[in-house]
């Protein structure tokens, strides 16, 4: 009995569980099968919020393309801006010429990210949930970027298809009707200059807004697009022409480009929410902190920015802090050159070479390290630290050793090394090498006598890996934006109005004698964007679109001679192949009155084996073989 | 069970040793070498600066194989037999090379059935005559004449001529150890160019440096040379 009610509560409890699961099998297949998947958010969702919207254009900003960036500091030494005093990067300087397929911006990751733009404007106008005001200013920020990308790419490759739809394949067999030409180079500057034209009065005219997209933002990288294209056509060289117009601006465009490139920039210095960065009553700190205060900087136009205890971080002061006070067991990998060093102006608009010998070729002696440097554009101390001055508070050691009186030199091979009974009459034991060197081949020590300070972050910890910096990266400031008017203003034949606008730049520096209208050249506009933006990833782009690349990176070798009272520091075809530095060295002779002064000595680091070589072919990068393939309709570009 | 393990060992070795023979191609073995040449005279270029393209179709991944010119104007590649198409990029080199219809560089057919020598015909802008390299008193003084060849719509004026010296055979605009150059514009008479360059310190001491003279052509990026000489003093 016991045991027939034991088998009735199992059947009952079978059938239960069958009930059970037949009734959950009752449910129509879509219910059961259609998810919403809990790791990504649908699109109709998504356009709901604008806060989710954010995070999709955070993305989109994020894939802003940038060639030299702090996140990439050995991009800064493929010129001849820096040394890169790296093991691995040694062979930045042993390279004589720069592939064809050099800053190539144009494959797969490309066009999927002008993809993701289109499909974002696509599905942003098909949106209705969204208040208004919100939907336009996401979508003329899309707008923006595209244009950016479009620009990065047209100075990089020349005209390139351009796409403003989102394409689908149809899966016919026939990929024909997705093949696009080549646009014209003049097309894709308009087109990038009407875009923005176009957005700048969706987007917030508040110059608090830095790191999103603003009308100031479109307006300057209006300005810069103009003046390239402007000065793609006024220098345009034959060679640098395709038939369909690819490659290559009619000269008659010229002024035209020019005209738009001031006119942009006067709508921004004539709006008067930006100013110069004049914080600090010290002009070469001020220039340093220029790139490092992230309160209410009122210069900075368009930044990316970064920030402490997330993945946005970076190790550009980790990567290049003066190794005898770093925090890490590294630093100091990006030198600046001699090359730059020299090129800063003295404070009567004159240029010189740094006076290591007198005219007679006799070592010039100084009592203080840091004598050589002065009376020079305080943007020097403010870019490049010097022998002898501070970061973060600590006096960088960069010394090469001591020239004893026969000539001879006493120096080590290690940081701060000590040697014993090496200098005459003393049997001690001396230190014979700067902590931070200068050592030949010794990475991380000041190999060409110099370390960078330009977007160096003063703040504490910046330098320990478990830290990183955030100081953010300044794609365009107000700086450009004046000398972009008065590059302009010049072209257009309007030297007064270019005078004016450069005074406000060089006034900042310390150059307080105003260049006249008459001594405004092209060479000194050349010049002052040399000085005012090293290590801010302009100088290729502004070689190639003066068609100067070719004339200062023209493969021949350089000596010391070029760097020891030169006369031609202000032309803008002086030959700049080679990286060199200034070794400072301490002259040890016991009873002389130089005794202990400082000598400075012109070095080409060892490492610099090869001249760099910019031919016709690199002004425009080499498109893949994969995309020629892919679509016929695409031409190569000249002289490949 | 030792047998067996012997037994699978040596199947092991079966296989690979098969699979050695079955998926390898063998290496391209036919030579193909030969002169860039301006009527039979070759003609110098800069080290690793020159080279042209050759092209194979009827293969998945359509691309080129490049070929450099040496020095001396020589070049040869490792190729395996089949048609190939011949073609300087525009640009490359200080000639021209012919155009076809379309105004696009025209190809050259090369069939490779065994090793192959072949002189390639290019038209230099310009031919460097009659030099002659001495030294004397510490100097390497140098001696041309320059022939303009191409006087047509597609001239091109001469930006510098240049002396260069070096301890080694290479001797170019980057591997130098000093220099004399005479911008296009001082040249009076192309039939008498005169040049002259001090031989500095050489460490170690060496009793003679390598010579040429290269030719900067206006808008062109390579140069051309003369034949490298062994100057000894």
């Amino acid at each position: 009995m016991k045991k027939t009610n034991q088998m009735k509560k199992i059947i009952y409890a079978f059938a239960a569980i069958a009930f059970l699961s037949f009734a959950q099998s009752c449910k129509k297949d879509s219910a059961f099968l259609d998810k919403q998947p809990t790791s990504t958010l649908p699109i109709d969702a998504v356009w709901k919020d604008p806060n989710l919207v954010l995070t999709v254009v955070g993305d989109l900003y994020d894939r802003y393309p940038d060639y030299q960036t702090i996140e990439a500091w050995w991009t800064f030494t493929d010129f001849d801006e820096g040394f890169a005093s790296a093991s691995g990067d040694y062979f930045r300087h042993q390279n004589l010429e720069y592939g064809y397929d050099a800053w190539r911006y144009w494959d797969m990751g490309t066009y999927g990210y002008i993809r993701d733009l289109n499909m974002f404007i696509k599905r942003g106008q098909e949106s209705t949930a969204l208040k208004a005001e919100d939907r336009d200013r996401f979508l003329a920020e899309a707008r923006f970027i595209r244009a950016g990308v479009y620009f990065e790419m047209v100075k990089r490759m020349g005209g390139v298809p351009l796409i403003t739809t989102v394409l689908d394949y149809d899966y016919s067999g026939d990929p024909s009707y997705l093949q696009f030409p080549r646009a014209k180079e003049t097309e894709i500057y308009d087109f990038v200059i009407a875009e923005l034209e176009a957005v700048k009065n969706i987007l917030p005219d508040n110059p608090s807004v830095q790191s999103r997209a603003t009308k100031a933002a479109a307006l300057a990288m209006e300005s810069r697009a103009a003046l390239y294209a402007g000065s793609i056509a006024k220098y345009s060289n034959s060679q640098l022409t395709l038939p369909g117009g690819e490659v290559g601006i009619s000269s008659s465009l010229a002024n035209g480009y020019f005209t738009k490139a001031l006119a942009a920039a006067k709508e921004i210095i004539d709006g008067g929410k930006y100013s110069l960065y004049k914080k600090n009553p010290n002009l070469s700190e001020n220039f340093a902190a220029l790139f490092t205060d992230k309160g209410n900087n009122p210069e900075v136009i368009f930044a990316k920015d970064f920030k402490l205890k997330t993945n946005k971080v970076h190790g550009f002061t980790i990567d290049n802090q003066p190794r005898s006070s770093a925090e890490e067991a590294q630093g100091g990998r990006l030198n600046p050159s001699l090359n730059l060093v020299q090129s800063f102006e003295k404070l009567d608009n004159t240029y010189a070479s740094m006076a290591s010998v007198d005219g007679g070729g006799n070592p010039v002696y100084y009592t203080n390290i840091t004598d050589i440097f002065a009376g020079r554009d305080a943007r020097l101390a403010g870019t490049v630290i010097l022998p002898g001055t501070q970061f973060k508070g600590k006096t960088v050691d960069i010394w090469a050793g001591y020239q004893l009186a026969d000539g001879a030199i006493v120096t080590g091979d290690n940081f701060g090394q000590n040697k014993t009974n090496v200098l005459p009459g003393n049997a001690g034991s001396v230190q014979v090498v700067g902590a931070d060197g200068p050592v030949d081949g010794l990475e991380f020590s000041a190999q060409s006598g110099f370390y960078v300070r330009k977007y160096l972050d003063p703040a504490t910890g910046s330098g320990q890996i478990g830290t990183r910096s955030d100081v953010w990266w300044i794609r365009y400031r107000y700086a450009e934006v004046l000398l972009n008017a008065a590059e302009a203003a010049f072209e257009l034949g309007d030297a007064s109005t270019a005078a004016n606008y450069l005074k406000q730049v060089r006034d900042r520096a310390g150059l307080t004698t105003a260049l006249t209208p008459a001594q405004i050249t092209f060479d000194r506009i050349v010049h002052e964007r040399k000085v005012e933006f090293a290590f801010e990833g302009h100088e290729l782009w502004d070689m190639k679109r003066w068609r100067l690349a070719d004339k200062v990176w023209n493969g021949s070798n350089m000596s010391a001679g070029d760097f020891i009272n030169a006369t031609n520091i202000g032309s803008a075809t002086r030959t700049s192949t080679q990286v060199f530095g200034l070794w400072p060295y301490k002259y040890y002779n016991p009873g002389n009155a130089n005794h202990l002064k400082y000598i400075f000595k012109v070095i080409k680091p060892s490492r610099v084996t090869a001249a760099h070589r910019f031919r016709i072919g690199n002004y425009y990068s080499s498109i893949g073989q994969d995309v020629l393939n892919g679509n016929p309709k695409i031409v190569r570009n000249p002289n490949q | 069970m030792k047998i067996r393990f012997y037994f699978i060992i040596g199947a092991l070795i079966a296989i690979l040793f098969a699979s050695c023979k079955k998926d390898n191609y063998d290496a391209p073995e036919a030579d193909f070498n030969g002169r860039i040449v301006y009527k039979g005279e070759p003609i110098s270029v800069q080290y690793g600066q020159v080279n042209f393209e050759l092209w194979q179709s009827g293969f998945g991944n359509y691309s080129a194989i490049n070929v450099n010119v040496s020095q001396d104007g020589t070049y040869s590649a490792k190729l395996f037999n089949g048609d190939y198409k011949l073609v300087f990029s525009p640009n490359q080199g200080p000639f021209l090379w012919r155009k076809n219809a379309a105004g696009k560089q025209d190809t050259i057919a090369v069939k490779i059935d065994g090793s192959k020598t072949m002189d390639i015909e290019v038209m230099p802008y310009y031919m460097i005559r009659g030099a002659t390299l001495t030294a004397s008193a510490g100097k390497v003084n140098a001696f041309c004449k320059l022939e303009k060849i191409i006087t047509n719509a597609d001239a091109k004026d001469i930006e510098n001529v240049s002396l260069y010296i070096n301890k080694t055979q290479f001797v170019d605009g980057s591997n130098n150890i000093a220099t004399q150059q005479i911008s296009g514009a001082a040249i009076a008479d192309l039939n008498n160019l005169n040049m002259s360059v001090t031989i500095p310190g050489i460490t170690p001491t060496q009793n003679y440096v390598f010579a040429r003279i290269g030719v900067k052509i206006a808008g062109v990026d390579d140069l051309i040379f003369t034949p490298v000489s062994k100057i000894s003093f």
